[in-house]
């Protein structure tokens, strides 16, 4: 059915300028330009959680490259091979814009929730006021007698060529994007959304996809620059202003920003809307004026209001899905596993760590250590600094004083990139997963530092076969935690206790010797515990070192061979389960002293 | 540049420092207690100052039609609210404020020929008629959203900020105004002439700051304005209506805007769109004090002001390119100094 659509919709699009009027194809044409900048926003904002409004200026600098180095007359001497052809153009245009781009980026990236695209408003108004202030780019005049395109020795002079050139360079994008979005480098990019401290926790380097999700995004806006000045064969600054930038958002937006024919529905609609308003609002008000951002802006905040999601969403749903259960669970070769240490070692050392939060000390002088084929449990009422204890030694948090060991190596002052990849994987007291993902697709979040096939590759998506390992790996884990039954369905949509054991699976995917479980037992039913217990057993004897962070007594008592208890960030016990249960400092610190 | 034109070039800057300053402390207030990066606040300065314009030159001014729509908008909505979820004891005071207020002030402007005013009576009909704007955009646009992300906000703000820079333009066309100075007055003070309007634009804003300073430090509202900045649910388990705070910040974010266009228009001409960049500068000095400290804020206000000033002096064209460029660092260092707390989705 999906498919059936998709067909129909790319005949109609192949025989629209065959049958329509000029002025409707100059309309098709307009669409996929802002499509191209939409879609680019869909990857950025819809996916990765980073917010643009300067979009606008990067479509400037990819049509300003192209329309300056082919009308220019006095090039300079280094330059001068460049003039002349709009491909050098392009060229020169997008490897502009990723400078430049890198540059913003490696700058505003780092900026934290909304600070960000506070930023992106302001290099949107600088680079406009660039744009028309510098006199070799014609000022605010602009550039005119720019060169058409031409296409093996044909010049693309009228909308309906053109139209071609726009489409397929769209749908071009379409499709890598969507390759690039169902692979491990998107996965790693759809991570984002849920916060970077589980993504980095997975071994994914959060900056360089946020980096690279901009680089896309400002590439296809500069694409669409270069197009449109080829088009339009004049440039001036106002098409890269930041309320244009503002409306490529709202296409984004109202389109559906999760998903990439948001961007098209979003980019159709606003574009058609703002031809028909710039048409009508002047008569009814009797003057001229871009009247249009009172309606854009109204119907904004009415969308923002009832449907957050956008349109897709609500057109997607009429359409009926395929069935689950048709969908197969992906086979692959078996991936490479580490080999494990030798059961019995110490292979995390915990020495004399303090960690203070200002006056507070959440961890006075902890020491423990965890070997090989054992379950150590961290015990603790509320408060006692346990997964304080958990986020130093995972890297979240850094320690304020003493060392961290883990399979011999000081590991205190490394990320928890760095940690994760050299074999610990943890689960969090808080459940980080992508509600909205597949848990196959959570799980294989976890894989991620286990393949390493990168960003084009997967945009083409050359990297299949170690796709299919890695879902494969994942699809094991699932069946392993007893997670089989729900590997299709929407991470979100478990119960609680399902969803922590999500993230055992997933931890398990990176293949990790030493797990930190944080109260993994909490919210399952006794079955289910049960069932959790056996699990960890069986680790246990393949030779899986286990630290625990857990609650239930009789869970703990049950399984742990050795336990330390903590209380007010102390270690006060430290030893068997049954020695701990009697350790009267312990009795006090549970069930109160006796006075 | 010889010190006479750096004093005259500092006078301008500390002048434009003083709105942006105004500006900036609303921008805090608001997002502190609501949270909503108010893009919309320079669009009340154009409001402001085109407005008093209108009205003297004798011009029925297109915010009282703004004020009659929006008044029945929040009328039918809140109308509706109360009618569904029993609160009929709520009716007649929504009537009162949004439809039988917005037609008192249209009677005044049509009746009491504001051409023949003294200016300070002018100046007050035009408060009347566009502060009460902000609590109405409050309960039409952020009210509905109040718990939605800090992100979702800002685009509601910003579709907000395009909505009325487009309602400006429909009203008072592309021409920019300019109204007469408060008065004429000017000092020589050591070679320097200062405008009696720089006096009048500085002193009624520290009078301002003042104001708001007793306002949150000794009135109950204040405090409990303060309370909800915060904590919002703390402040609602102790009774603090959050849709009054919000809407009450929102009056005084729009109160500040209103007055801040009628402190400036006889300085510069404001066209429909002036506002915006003024706003963003007040933004500046927000950021500048994390969103969170008043004094920092006003402070990098100032410096925002002189900022431009001299950088129109040394390169003109690219006095909005410095000021807007110079923003990113700021940013930077606000994002690495502030602890930030992961908001999860």
């Amino acid at each position: 059915m999906q498919r059936a659509i998709l067909a129909l919709f790319l005949v109609l699009l192949g025989i629209a300028p065959l049958v329509l009027s000029e002025f409707h194809v100059t309309l098709l044409n307009y669409i996929g330009l802002s499509a191209l900048v939409a879609l680019g926003l869909v990857l950025l904002t819809g996916v990765g959680g980073l917010t643009s409004f300067g979009q606008a200026a990067f479509v400037g600098l990819g049509a300003y490259a192209s329309a300056y180095l082919t009308t220019a007359t006095d090039l300079p001497g280094w330059l001068a091979w460049a003039g002349g052809s709009p491909w050098v153009g392009l060229a020169a245009g997008l490897l502009l814009t990723a400078v430049v781009a890198w540059l913003l980026g490696s700058f505003t990236l780092r900026l934290s929730g909304h600070y960000l695209p506070l930023g992106t408003i302001a290099w949107g108004i600088s680079l406009y006021f660039l744009f028309g202030n510098l006199s070799f780019l014609g000022g605010h005049t602009g550039i005119s007698g720019i060169p058409p395109l031409e296409l093996f020795g044909l010049e693309l002079k009228s909308g309906r060529a053109f139209y071609y050139v726009i489409w397929v360079m769209l749908l071009a994008a379409v499709w890598i994007t969507r390759n690039l979005l169902d692979s491990r480098e998107g996965r790693a990019i759809r991570a984002l959304k849920g916060g970077t401290v589980m993504a980095e926790a997975m071994g994914v380097d959060t900056a360089r996809s946020k980096i690279i999700i901009f680089l896309i995004a400002a590439l296809f806006a500069a694409l669409s620059g270069w197009l449109y000045a080829h088009m339009q064969r004049f440039v001036n600054p106002t098409p890269f202003g930041l309320h244009i930038g503002i409306e490529y958002l709202f296409m984004a937006v109202v389109g559906g920003a999760a998903n990439v024919w948001g961007a098209l529905i979003g980019a159709g609609l606003i574009t058609i809307l703002k031809q028909w308003l710039q048409d009508l609002l002047p008569k009814i008000f009797g003057a001229s004026g871009n009247f249009e951002v009172i309606v854009f802006g109204i119907m904004m905040i009415l969308v923002l209001q009832r449907a957050r999601d956008g349109l897709w969403p609500i057109l997607a749903r009429l359409v009926p899905e395929a069935r689950r259960s048709s969908r197969a669970v992906p086979q692959g070769q078996a991936l490479p596993k580490k080999a494990m240490p030798q059961a019995g070692a110490d292979i995390l050392e915990v020495r004399n760590v303090f960690k203070c939060f200002g006056g507070l000390v959440a961890n006075n002088d902890m020491s423990l250590t965890v070997r090989a084929g054992e379950v150590m449990a961290l015990i603790g009422p509320n408060g006692a600094g346990k997964s304080t204890m958990f986020n130093c030694i995972s890297g979240v948090d850094l320690v304020s004083e003493g060392e961290i060991c883990f399979l011999g190596e000081r590991i205190d002052h490394l990320t928890a990139r760095a940690i994760a990849h050299r074999g610990m994987s943890r689960t969090f007291q808080h459940v980080r997963l992508l509600p909205a993902m597949s848990v196959l697709e959570n799980v294989a979040i976890g894989t991620h530092l286990r393949g390493d096939k990168g960003v084009i590759p997967a945009m083409l998506h050359m990297e299949r076969t170690e796709e299919q390992r890695l879902l494969a790996e994942a699809a094991r884990q699932i069946e392993r935690v007893g997670l089989k039954a729900s590997m299709f369905e929407q991470a979100g949509s478990l119960a609680l206790g399902q969803q922590r054991t999500l993230e055992i699976a997933r931890a398990l995917a990176a293949d990790p010797c030493l797990l930190l479980l944080d109260e993994p037992a909490a919210g399952l039913r006794y079955m289910e515990k049960q069932a959790l217990t056996e699990l960890l057993r069986r680790l246990k004897a393949e030779g899986m070192g286990i630290l625990l962070v857990e609650h239930d007594m009789d869970f703990v008592m049950g399984l742990a061979d050795r336990v330390v208890v903590m209380e007010f960030g102390e270690k006060i016990a430290e030893g068997l389960p049954e020695e701990v249960q009697s350790n009267p400092a312990v009795l006090e610190a549970y069930l109160g002293g006796v006075e | 540049m010889d010190l006479q034109i750096a004093l005259l070039l500092a006078q301008d800057g500390i002048t434009n420092g003083a709105i942006y300053a105004l500006l900036a402390l609303a921008l805090v207030l608001v997002f502190a207690v609501t949270r909503v990066i108010f893009i919309p606040q320079g669009e009340f300065v154009a409001l402001g100052a085109l407005t008093l314009a209108s009205l003297q030159v004798g011009k029925t001014p297109g915010t009282l039609w703004l004020l009659l729509g929006a008044g029945v908008a929040v009328a039918l909505v809140d109308l509706a609210q109360a009618l569904q979820r029993g609160g009929r004891r709520r009716i007649p005071r929504i009537i009162a404020w949004n439809l039988i207020y917005p037609a008192l002030v249209a009677a005044a402007i049509f009746l009491l020929k504001p051409t023949e005013m003294a200016m300070p009576l002018q100046i007050i009909l035009t408060l009347a008629l566009v502060v009460p704007l902000g609590p109405m955009i409050y309960r039409l646009a952020f009210q509905p959203l109040a718990e939605a992300p800090v992100l979702v906000l800002l685009i509601v703000a910003v579709a907000v900020h395009l909505a009325l820079v487009g309602l400006g333009l429909l009203f008072f066309g592309a021409e920019g105004s300019r109204t007469p100075a408060f008065s004429d007055a000017s000092f020589n003070l050591g070679g320097i002439v200062i405008n009696g309007q720089t006096l009048w634009v500085v002193g009624s804003s520290i009078t301002l700051i003042a104001i708001l300073y007793l306002f949150f430090e000794r009135t109950f509202y204040g405090k409990a304005l303060r309370a909800t900045a915060i904590n919002r649910t703390g402040a609602r388990l102790m009774g603090i209506s959050t849709v009054m705070a919000g809407k009450l910040s929102f009056l005084l974010a729009a109160l500040i805007g209103a007055l801040s266009g009628v402190l400036i228009a006889p300085i510069t001409t404001i066209y429909y769109d002036t506002g915006f960049l003024v706003g963003l500068k007040g933004f500046v000095g927000a950021i500048v004090g994390g969103l969170a400290s008043y004094p920092v804020a006003a402070a990098g206000a100032i410096l925002v002001g002189l900022l431009e000033s001299y950088s129109s002096f040394w390169a003109s064209a690219f006095k909005e390119v410095i000021v807007f460029t110079l923003i990113i660092p700021v940013l930077v260092w606000r994002s690495l100094t502030t602890h930030h707390v992961e908001e999860e989705e």
